[in-house]
């Protein structure tokens, strides 16, 4: 144990908190209890209080997913269980209809904006890009206070709706109108909808402070040697990210309150000719095609705001675990540019059986296949990391792997998606669920994983439990291909998505036994994932502790501070860098890294 | 309280596989950290290869479980060129799948941690890179070219001898629209519409609604080998045209109008033989979330000979008909329905 790790040690005994409690080398006033884990600045607890609050989000939506897949996979059985957690929804042990599709809509909204992308960006941005590019905290750790904020009053809003009498909203996570802007069309569009739409308005705003506050902090706050080309790819990542949704999130949120003044003001936005409620409604000339278009704006980059940062933890870890530098840094950073950039322009292939011009699905068609290649570099690139590495096949570096294999099985169904030819059948059934499950659900989660993992023991100076580890990892990897293959199947033979029951489908009918195994798998898989909470919750306190300062023999930064590190993270001076991130490669005194703080050495060419 | 029970047994259950896995890592410790580490690596990195032929075992089983539940063969020329283009796409990129995921589980048990071994820095090459660049590339453009051709093909202008089929959506059921004797569809707007007895809100001032028969039941008919072209609306909410056995769907928007042609293939009959199904029947899917009763939306076509669809739709009254029943006079509604029309409407 080194003396950084004694001395670290005994302040948390002292304090008797987690460990965020660090040993300080500038402030030795205590922080009060309020400001240092409530209403903190520091972006170590702010991303703890992402990740909890994602953690809680993810198990709630995954819950969620639960109770439908039981519904859809065994319509005729009743489960009580049911009726007990969510009472009159669940009459006599039955989903009603228009719960299914609550819990189906919320589902999607929890798992893709409250999880997905606070959860993941919100937890690795604040966590890496101050300790990653050497700064003491973000640019503006009041605004990232702001940002988590607004996110919990996001949360509060939605929490809220699944409370109310006509229930949350119902209309998919995508919220077309008019379903989601008549009151008439469905019960969830109700109240629910008002509070989803107020829960969507607040998470832009947080998304938005966060993410201006990332970028400046990149862009800004770099230590001494750290050039642009000497980020490691997280970093790298994190940034695109916040681009991203930086100019993308504003389009949602106008198409949100282009839907709000829908709703309650008279307005015909998205509203033209429509009979309902057995009265015609005096709306004309609005288009409900140019919601979808809003939406999408957003809804695609949203799906690289989602994968990104798996993208670039995976490659952190797969080159850490692999003892061998990442293959390509500069290609693997130019693919990111091109898929940020293509990001912008592919959004109507959700659109193609939308009645848009022919013409215009032709080009999307060809902005949309050209994202793969991008994408093929990307997968050849860490292949080649791999190749000949010395591989660790610890926790992390499995959900690493995991996350290649499958982001290759998701994206490749994506070219069949994105080829409008064949969308036009594909389209809304259940291979887009197994597509996009794929390859922004179980991946992104995976990239999440690996993150987790990897960077638990310097979040709380301690490490997971490695054979709960494992068996998370493969529970969840052989899980995941069980319940979305088979959907491809499904959604080959034409089966909807989004339907309660298929009993009354002669087309669909013959799948019911499958779709009951899947949901048996689903539970499976569900209950694995309670157990990797139970493992990072106990691992928080009773974890085997950190006793070096740089367990995995990383290059990076966040590993030359302290294991415990106080807020400013490092108690001297700020560390020098002097070379690219990824010198995996013999130091000359047995080590096989050498970290980017270590001169070059004379004669040595830098990267 | 079963609920409460279950859930503390799943709780001791975790906590149960938690000490025995805390327990191994205390082991570990005792038995010296390196080692078992070393042991366990080699146990991952088998479990990865297994992985492999694992995958491609459950692959073949699925396909073996799914193979006599799939669709039959497409019901028309489009569906056909469809299912083409699906088997190509298919096997370029089921080609890159398994080569690309063999590789992955290979290396990860080929180069496993090894003390003896350190590992091969190589950092970049820019021949690799511009080889899978170019390489999914120029495949990619060849998938699109063969996309665009189909696309272009199904989004085509639809012949002109083309049968006209309005088909409107509503919360939870299709309407179907057949023009009539007269071949032409009327006016209709949405503020004439009436559950009662308008419900597509046909202008009856339009002389060419009277004919117009309407089918509430979803079931359309349509003359095998001849093209049918669908006029898509919507009374409410976004629904969607899906047609699995033909390979295409289409939304339909309120305020929009948007269309879907094809040139059946396969009389209902015939398809009947070739799915061995007794039952079998052409289904129209709703595809776009449209409310409580989404699941339930369902339409079919009965695709049949001239001669048959013929019989069946001289069978078939007039909307008009049937929406405003005179028990009075029925003579004198039958010999100037559009006359007549006009002035119930004015009255009301």
């Amino acid at each position: 144990m080194n003396k950084e790790g004694i001395i670290t040690e005994g302040s948390v005994a002292a304090h008797g908190h987690d460990s965020a409690a660090g040993h300080h080398g500038h402030e030795h006033h205590e922080q009060h209890f309020v400001w240092k884990y409530i209403f903190s600045q520091d972006h170590k607890m702010i991303s703890k209080q992402f990740l909890i609050t994602g953690i809680i989000w993810a198990i709630i939506g995954a819950l969620f997913s639960v109770f439908f897949r039981f519904q859809l996979g065994f319509p005729d059985t009743s489960f009580p269980i049911m009726e007990k957690m969510l009472g009159e929804w669940a009459k006599g042990g039955k989903l009603s209809p228009e719960f299914y599709y609550a819990l189906v809509t919320m589902h999607g909204t929890i798992l893709v904006f409250f999880v997905l992308t606070a959860g993941l960006s919100g937890t690795f941005a604040n966590l890496l890009i101050p300790f990653q590019v050497g700064a003491r905290d973000m640019a503006s750790p009041f605004m990232n206070m702001l940002s988590y904020w607004f996110f919990f009053l996001a949360s509060i809003c939605m929490v809220v709706s699944l409370f109310v009498e006509t229930g949350p909203a119902s209309g998919g996570w995508t919220t077309y109108p008019p379903l989601s802007a008549l009151k008439e069309a469905s019960l969830g569009s109700g109240i629910g909808m008002d509070l989803w739409l107020m829960g969507m308005a607040l998470f832009v705003i947080s998304s938005l402070l966060g993410g201006l506050n990332y970028i400046s902090t990149v862009l800004n706050m770099r230590t001494k040697g750290m050039t642009m080309t000497r980020l490691p790819l997280t970093v790298w990542a994190l940034l695109f990210t916040a681009v991203l949704g930086v100019l993308s999130f504003p389009v949602l949120f106008s198409g949100v309150v282009l839907l709000i003044f829908d709703r309650n003001f008279g307005t015909s936005f998205y509203l033209s000719e429509i009979f309902i409620g057995g009265k015609a409604l005096p709306h004309i000339g609005g288009s409900a095609i140019l919601y979808q278009h809003l939406f999408w704006f957003l809804g695609h980059p949203e799906v690289y705001i989602i994968m990104l940062p798996g993208m670039g933890m995976a490659s952190e870890v797969l080159s850490t675990h692999s003892r061998k530098p990442i293959f390509g840094y500069f290609a693997m950073v130019i693919s990111m540019i091109g898929i940020t950039v293509l990001a912008f322009v592919v959004w109507a292939h959700h659109m193609f059986v939308t009645g848009m011009s022919p013409f215009l699905g032709s080009i999307f068609v060809l902005l949309t296949l050209l994202i793969a290649v991008p994408s093929a570099v990307k997968v050849f690139n860490w292949l080649t990391t791999i190749w000949r590495g010395n591989l660790r096949l610890n926790p992390p570096m499995l959900f690493a792997l995991g996350f290649v294999s499958l982001f290759i099985s998701g994206g490749l169904t994506g070219i069949f998606l994105g080829n409008s030819a064949l969308d036009i059948h594909l389209h809304d059934t259940y291979f887009v669920i197994a597509h996009f499950h794929i390859v922004m659900g179980v991946s992104a989660f995976f990239g999440m994983f690996a993150g987790v993992y990897h960077w638990f023991p310097k979040m709380y100076g301690k490490f997971m439990n490695n054979t709960l580890g494992y068996i998370h990892f493969f529970i969840t990897f052989i899980g995941a291909y069980l319940i979305f293959w088979p959907m491809h199947y499904e959604g080959i033979a034409g089966m909807p998505r989004r339907y309660y029951d298929y009993s009354a489908w002669e087309s669909f009918k013959q799948f019911q036994s499958i779709n009951g195994f899947i949901s048996i798998v689903a539970l499976v898989v569900f209950l694995t994932q309670i157990l990797f909470v139970f493992n990072f919750i106990i691992s928080i306190f009773k974890g085997r502790k950190v006793t070096t300062q740089n367990p995995w023999g990383s290059t990076t930064l966040e590993w030359t501070t302290p294991i415990n590190p106080g807020h400013g993270n490092w108690d001297g001076e700020i560390p020098e860098v002097h070379r690219w991130p990824y010198d995996y490669k013999d130091d000359g005194n047995g080590n096989d890294f050498i970290p980017q703080t270590t001169p070059l050495r004379p004669g040595e060419e830098s990267h | 309280m079963s609920g409460f029970i279950l859930i503390s047994l799943i709780i001791l259950v975790f906590v149960v596989i938690y000490q025995i896995a805390k327990a191994s890592e205390y082991a570990a410790v005792l038995r010296g950290e390196k080692k078992i580490n070393g042991q366990v690596n080699r146990a991952i990195a088998l479990l990865l290869l297994a992985m492999f032929p694992l995958g491609l075992w459950g692959l073949w089983e699925c396909h073996v479980y799914f193979k006599d539940m799939m669709l039959p063969v497409a019901a028309c020329k489009t569906g056909v060129a469809y299912d083409q283009m699906f088997n190509v796409t298919t096997i370029v990129t089921g080609i890159v799948f398994l080569l690309t995921q063999a590789v992955l589980f290979w290396f990860c048990f080929k180069y496993q941690s090894n003390e003896k071994r350190s590992s091969f820095f190589f950092a970049h090459s820019n021949k690799l890179e511009l080889i899978w660049t170019t390489i999914p590339a120029i495949a990619m453009a060849i998938l699109v070219a063969i996309g665009l051709k189909n696309w272009y093909t199904v989004t085509s202008d639809a012949p002109q001898e083309a049968t006209v089929i309005e088909i409107v959506g509503k919360q939870f059921n299709w309407l179907i629209r057949y023009p009539g004797k007269d071949n032409i569809m009327g006016k209709r707007d949405f503020r004439k519409i009436n559950d009662a007895n308008n419900v597509l809100g046909l202008d009856w001032a339009d002389p060419r609604n009277a004919d117009d028969i309407i089918a509430q039941n979803g079931e359309m008919h349509v003359v095998v080998g001849k093209p049918v072209k669908l006029i898509i609306g919507s009374r409410d909410v976004i629904h969607d045209v899906g047609l699995p056995h033909f390979r295409m769907k289409m939304d339909a928007v309120p305020g929009i109008t948007t269309t879907l042609w094809f040139i059946p293939t396969i009389t209902s009959d015939s398809m009947k033989l070739i799915t061995k199904n007794p039952n079998f029947v052409y289904e129209i899917a709703c595809d776009q979330l449209c409310g409580k009763g989404h699941y339930a939306m369902r339409g079919t076509i009965i695709v049949e000979t001239q001669a048959q669809y013929d019989k069946w739709m001289a069978s078939q009254p007039s909307y008009y008909a049937t929406a405003n029943p005179a028990p009075a006079a029925p003579a004198e509604e039958k010999s100037a329905p559009a006359a007549d029309t006009t002035k119930a409407i004015s009255m009301k």
